[in-house]
């Protein structure tokens, strides 16, 4: 393993939003602690996947990743830059490298755009391809290689439908040539028959391309088939992370085992045979997270020393990361 | 035994500006008494203008139930006047939707909003109301009912809300839940406790449910009998087991094909059906599942195959006979 490059690396990254108070003169009361000191790294090459439930803080983790938000605390390191501490021209510079594909087809295209005109608007911002016959030539090739018909370029978004639409955004990514592709639920949107299509373009130009995905999801089926390593968080942290079948056959954390026990598999059989954790309550708030381990208060296994103890991340087996007091 | 719910030839059609939107196309289903009917189906496919009929609840114009009985307990619910449909809801059949918010009175306390349903349709008191609101919530699993009796629906998270909703739905014992997509915008964790509540509420009051959703995992969980719809049509219909293991029509097998299992170490490439469903403005003529499909023949171009029975308990909508992947 300690020969593969790890091509991001992420390290103590917190994101904080404030809470404000008042109208004219505004005070800071609180802050939602979306992303509160998260870890991991990311081969290059491979899928890392980071699941969790709505408000966990994954998305946030993505974008904040990117620079779309800066962080509050952390570093972030590509290629041996810390994009955290880099702006202006040589982020943007940075940026041509890392890209990101939204979840919404439908928000993130703008409609009053040719398909021409989004998928190109990279190569012009970052001046890479300058000659307009050059710049329709490098569209119809990358609307190619996400399988849509090139001489479609001159329509707008609201001709596609939402899996073309989606198609639209992963060439838009692909237009600066990028190492890395931050995912943000790709697939969520859009209707069953059509996810397997998108997913398995994106595994398609991952073995040509060699591209590096942070998929970030909360189906975890197709989270299992797509990713090679799994990161599972909770409130703002990561709190198990390990390869997918290590992950999914050997779930250490309380959390993780609810978690995958909750998916519902299609098959009527297995999936009323087997043992699920039904967990209590919801998902606390993140500007008021629980004291000692966050999961403490609907952990079944939950002792005194959670309450109090935030657990350590240690490594339990090699590249299985978990923070538990019980394991 | 007699059906609880028999709905037959149901042909409901929307007039828009952009042509004649024909969302359900004849289809036939009966629920039986304390049994659950999964509805699986992509957006677009019927599903919802189906259980909105049933509970008229279609707004004519633009919609219009072009033929069909809705038979519930003997009584054709589509020749009932206004008044006596409004007994009927509520009272006998209940409905929950995907996004309990926007069901929700944002300026009224949960309280009031289910003692009111129960003031109207059973004719108690306030006291008595109050009591039976509290029990509900008690039994939905909301923690500290009195409390929260005065709560308002924004105070409550997205799973609480649903549970809200079923509490609800209970407040007048119907004798047919019909939950459309009600976990869909909730997460898995949540979701599992909306299901497993569903399972036990359904056993103790003896209900029948209706529950659809486009999650072939969650009909797995629920269902006893399984109606595939695409584009207005049921293409198959089997119970539970069968639908899984032996499907029968192209689009099921393919679907099923398609979805990773979380249990399973197999990577295979997932299958894939190309091109996207058709917007039921123009639906192609033969067999609406055609361009999709991998097994089509000629006479699928030409001809829409009816729903038929293709072994004891088991139809399904199509020309080519497909069994485990393969054209026998």
């Amino acid at each position: 393993m300690s020969e593969r490059e790890i091509l991001v690396s992420v390290k103590g990254l917190k994101k904080y939003f404030p809470i404000t108070r008042g109208i004219l003169i505004q005070r800071e009361i609180g802050s939602v602690k979306a992303v509160d000191d998260v870890s991991f790294y990311i081969f290059k090459g491979e899928t890392l996947g980071l699941v969790g439930e709505s408000g966990c803080g994954k998305t946030t983790t993505g974008r904040t990743l990117l620079q779309l938000y800066r962080p509050t605390a952390g570093e972030v390191w590509f290629n041996g830059i810390d994009l955290t501490k880099i702006k202006g021209q040589t982020l943007r510079q940075t940026r041509q490298k890392v890209q990101m594909i939204f979840q919404d087809p439908y928000a993130s295209l703008n409609p009053r755009w040719t398909i021409a005109r989004i998928v190109g608007e990279s190569l012009r911002v970052h001046k890479i391809i300058t000659g307009k016959k050059e710049q329709d030539d490098r569209i119809k090739q990358l609307l190619e290689l996400v399988q849509l018909n090139p001489s479609q370029l001159n329509r707008y978004p609201h001709e596609f439908s939402g899996g073309q639409r989606q198609r639209i955004g992963v060439a838009r990514a692909l237009a600066s040539d990028p190492e890395f592709i931050v995912c943000d639920e790709p697939i969520s949107a859009l209707d069953v028959s059509i996810q397997a299509q998108v997913v398995n373009l994106l595994e398609d130009l991952q073995s040509k391309i060699g591209l590096t995905y942070l998929f970030i999801a909360h189906d975890l089926s197709m989270v299992r088939h797509i990713c090679d390593r799994v990161a599972v968080m909770y409130l703002g942290i990561i709190v198990e992370s390990g390869q997918r079948d290590e992950l999914y056959d050997h779930p250490l954390h309380p959390y993780t085992k609810a978690l995958l026990s909750a998916v519902p598999i299609p098959d009527p059989r297995a999936t009323r045979a087997r043992h699920r954790i039904i967990l209590d309550g919801d998902v606390p708030s993140p500007a008021n997270p629980p004291k000692g381990c966050r999961f403490h208060p609907r952990c079944p296994i939950a002792g005194e020393e959670c309450k109090t103890l935030v657990p350590d991340w240690r490594e339990v087996a090699p590249d299985h990361w978990v923070a538990c007091h019980k394991v | 035994m007699e059906p609880l719910l028999d709905v037959k030839n149901l042909r409901v059609q929307f007039h828009t500006l952009e042509g004649i939107v024909q969302a359900v196309n004849g289809i036939s289903f009966v629920v039986e008494k304390g049994k659950t009917l999964g509805i699986v189906g992509e957006s677009g496919c019927g599903k919802s203008v189906t259980v909105l009929s049933v509970m008229r609840l279609i707004p004519e114009p633009p919609g219009k139930i072009y033929s069909g009985e809705v038979l519930f307990e003997g009584k054709d619910l589509l020749k009932l006047d206004m008044a006596a449909i409004q007994d009927i809801r509520g009272q006998k059949i209940a409905m929950i939707f995907q996004d309990p918010m926007t069901s929700l009175n944002p300026v009224l306390t949960i309280g009031k909003q289910i003692s009111e349903a129960i003031i109207v349709h059973q004719k108690v008191g306030k006291e008595e109301a109050f009591k039976q609101t509290v029990n509900l919530l008690d039994l939905v699993g909301i923690p500290q009912p009195e409390a929260r009796y005065n709560d308002y629906p924004h105070q409550f998270s997205g799973g609480m809300r649903q549970r809200v909703m079923i509490a609800m739905s209970l407040s007048c014992n119907p004798d047919l839940l019909i939950a459309d997509e009600p976990t869909t915008a909730l997460d898995v964790t949540i979701q599992a406790q909306i299901v497993e509540l569903t399972k036990k509420l359904q056993e103790k009051f003896d209900m029948s449910v209706i529950w659809i959703t486009h999650d072939l995992g969650v009909v797995a969980e629920i269902a006893d009998r399984v109606i595939v719809m695409y584009a207005g049509y049921i293409v198959e219909e089997a119970d539970v087991f069968n639908i899984f293991e032996n499907p029968v029509h192209p689009y099921t097998l393919s679907l099923l094909k398609s979805l990773p299992r979380v249990d399973s170490r197999r990577y295979e490439r997932l299958a894939i059906i190309p091109g996207s469903p058709p917007d039921c403005i123009h639906i192609p003529t033969g067999c609406p599942f055609m361009p999709r499909c991998g097994y089509a023949i000629e006479k699928c171009g030409l001809e829409n195959p009816q729903l038929a029975y293709v072994e004891e308990d088991h139809k399904a909508a199509c020309w080519v006979e497909v069994k485990n992947g393969r054209v026998e």
